[in-house]
């Protein structure tokens, strides 16, 4: 299989700090990765330079195409959707309005649209009933199915989700990770995946990398991480 | 007195009208840049300007008007691109100089091109009374009408269309904003476009009552801001509410207020005579409307309280 997002010695900084010390990996065609590691390793920071919400260098190429240097609103037209911390809900609009809003990147056709937010109502039928609400007023793993939602109205190549199991009931959040299967074995969406649960996240995996303090430590098979050592001591906690 | 009472109200609507204007086009910016634009009147002003010299060029209203209009439009989207967009992130205090700044450069510009005698615009709804009826001269029903249409308007704008969702998403929400693709700077800009093709509106429908000159919409901006207060600074429909109802509260207050003082203290028997003191504090009267507001509900009569769940 061929590398859908391909990240070669990536760094980012806030001001003078640098979170990121040059990393590299790789997101394969409609596959799983993840990025484990603890807080404040670099997780989120990586995500949000992906798509160019942070200072950046080194090179991130999106299907062989060079996406370093461009804008977050162009990023997100060449088909990365974007799930960040907190699930980005536009609080004071309805639940309708934010899956309008997952389609603003894409050509206007209304019809697609209309049908792309019926299949989101099949597929969560709870943001059906909730439709005309408040976004802001849903639970939180509604919002979480909202955020999802929300991003698949793009019609995403590659997602990046930022801690999706935040905040969320342990049954909620098996749920929402179920979801996420679906969706890739259906779909075929590509998928990064920034988690704080490691044994859920290498469950839905296919690869895996660890960092530490903006750095890679370990990458491999999500299986093979799975069943290291030392990952089990520091992160399953088995 | 009912008579005089309904006059009262009527009047009261006509000027809220105008206050409305200004309430949405100022609710308009602070959508966008949460900020009070302290120019927006003199930037109405100086669109008014901009329709007098057209129609002193010999343009018929119909087209002088929207000509301005369209011209204010482009205005604010570029002030916003030259002035405000490289300094965003700038501290409030930054905002706030630069806001003055360009209230002292439109009124003076307006000074030094038009100079500071008044000029008559007439209006476009014609004078006399509105269908024959002695409450409402034909020019003010026209401001309530132009008021309301373009509020309709704006709500089916903001409603229906996809800038529209596009904008409200970025005033929301800027970072998510832009990670479904919406292009928040550009967002931001129309709302001053916007914002400033309010405001001429505004500016438009007030010089036939107030006559033209360069500090015309001094008075009407604060009454205007006690407006967006009132309604709520984040609903451009209570902002219109707010307005109007400003309007009627000022009227009502400048007519009654010694009438209803001298009556209260004849009641424990003091004559007491205020000479329409009321009449002339009727800008008073705005400014109180403000602080009450924001000392009994902050977030105004149609406000949204945010609810957030983290």
């Amino acid at each position: 299989m061929s590398a859908i997002l391909k990240v070669d010695n990536l760094e980012a900084s806030y001001g003078a700090i640098n979170v990121l010390r040059g990393i590299s990996f790789e997101v394969e065609h409609g596959g799983v990765t993840t990025l484990l590691g603890a807080n404040g390793a670099g997780k989120t920071t990586t995500l949000r330079a992906i798509c160019g919400m942070v200072k950046r260098s080194g090179s991130i190429l999106l299907d062989g195409d060079d996406i370093t240097r461009r804008a977050t609103e162009d990023i997100v037209r060449t088909g990365v959707a974007h799930i960040p911390e907190g699930r980005g809900t536009f609080t004071t609009l309805t639940t309708e309005e934010n899956l309008h809003l997952g389609a603003m990147a894409r050509p206007n056709n209304k019809g697609e649209i209309e049908e792309d937010i019926q299949k989101s109502f099949e597929f969560f039928p709870r943001l059906k009933e909730r439709r005309n609400q408040q976004a802001g007023t849903l639970s939180g793993g509604e919002q979480q199915m909202l955020a999802i939602a929300r991003a698949l109205m793009l019609r995403p190549k590659l997602m990046l989700l930022d801690e999706p199991s935040f905040g969320l009931a342990p049954l909620i959040v098996r749920q929402i990770f179920d979801i996420l299967a679906n969706l890739n074995r259906d779909t075929g969406t590509s998928m990064l995946l920034v988690e704080q649960n490691a044994s859920l996240a290498l469950e839905l995996a296919d690869n895996a990398y660890l960092i530490e303090t903006g750095s890679i430590v370990m990458s491999g098979e999500a299986d093979t991480i799975a069943a290291d050592e030392s990952v089990r001591a520091a992160y399953l906690g088995y | 007195m009912s008579e005089l009472f309904m006059q009262q109200v009527v009047a009261g609507f006509a000027t809220g009208a105008i206050y409305a204007c200004m309430a949405l086009s100022v609710v308009m910016i602070y959508q966008a840049i949460h900020h009070l634009n302290f120019a927006q009147g003199e930037m109405a002003m100086f669109s008014t300007y901009i329709a007098w010299q057209c129609m002193a060029w010999g343009l018929h209203w119909v087209l002088a008007f929207p000509l301005a209009i369209a011209l204010s439009f482009v205005g604010g989207f570029l002030t916003e691109r030259i002035i405000f967009k490289p300094i965003q992130r700038a501290p409030v205090l930054s905002h706030i100089v630069v806001f003055i700044a360009l209230f002292a450069i439109f009124n003076s510009l307006a000074g030094f091109i038009w100079d500071f005698t008044i000029k008559n615009v007439a209006s476009p709804f014609g004078d006399g009374s509105f269908m024959g009826s002695t409450l409402i001269g034909k020019h003010q029903a026209g401001m309530i009408c132009a008021t309301i249409l373009m509020l309709i308007g704006l709500w089916a704008f903001f409603s229906f269309t996809r800038v529209g969702l596009a904008m409200r998403a970025a005033a929301a929400n800027p970072e998510s904003a832009r990670l479904v693709g919406v292009r928040v700077a550009t967002m931001t800009a129309l709302g001053w476009g916007m914002a400033a093709g309010i405001g001429a509106v505004a500016g438009i429908l007030i010089a036939p009552v107030v006559f033209l000159e360069p500090n015309m919409m001094l008075s009407i901006l604060l009454y205007g801001f006690a407006g967006a207060v009132l309604g709520g600074l984040t609903n451009p429909l209570g902002a219109v509410i707010g307005g109007f109802l400003v309007g009627v509260i000022e009227n009502l207050a400048g007519t009654y207020l010694d009438w209803v003082i001298e009556s209260a203290f004849a009641g424990i028997g003091l004559v007491v005579h205020l000479h329409g003191m009321f009449a002339e504090i009727k800008l008073t009267i705005a400014l109180l409307v403000i602080i009450v507001v924001l000392v009994i509900k902050p977030e105004g009569l149609l406000g949204r309280k945010i609810v957030q769940r983290v």
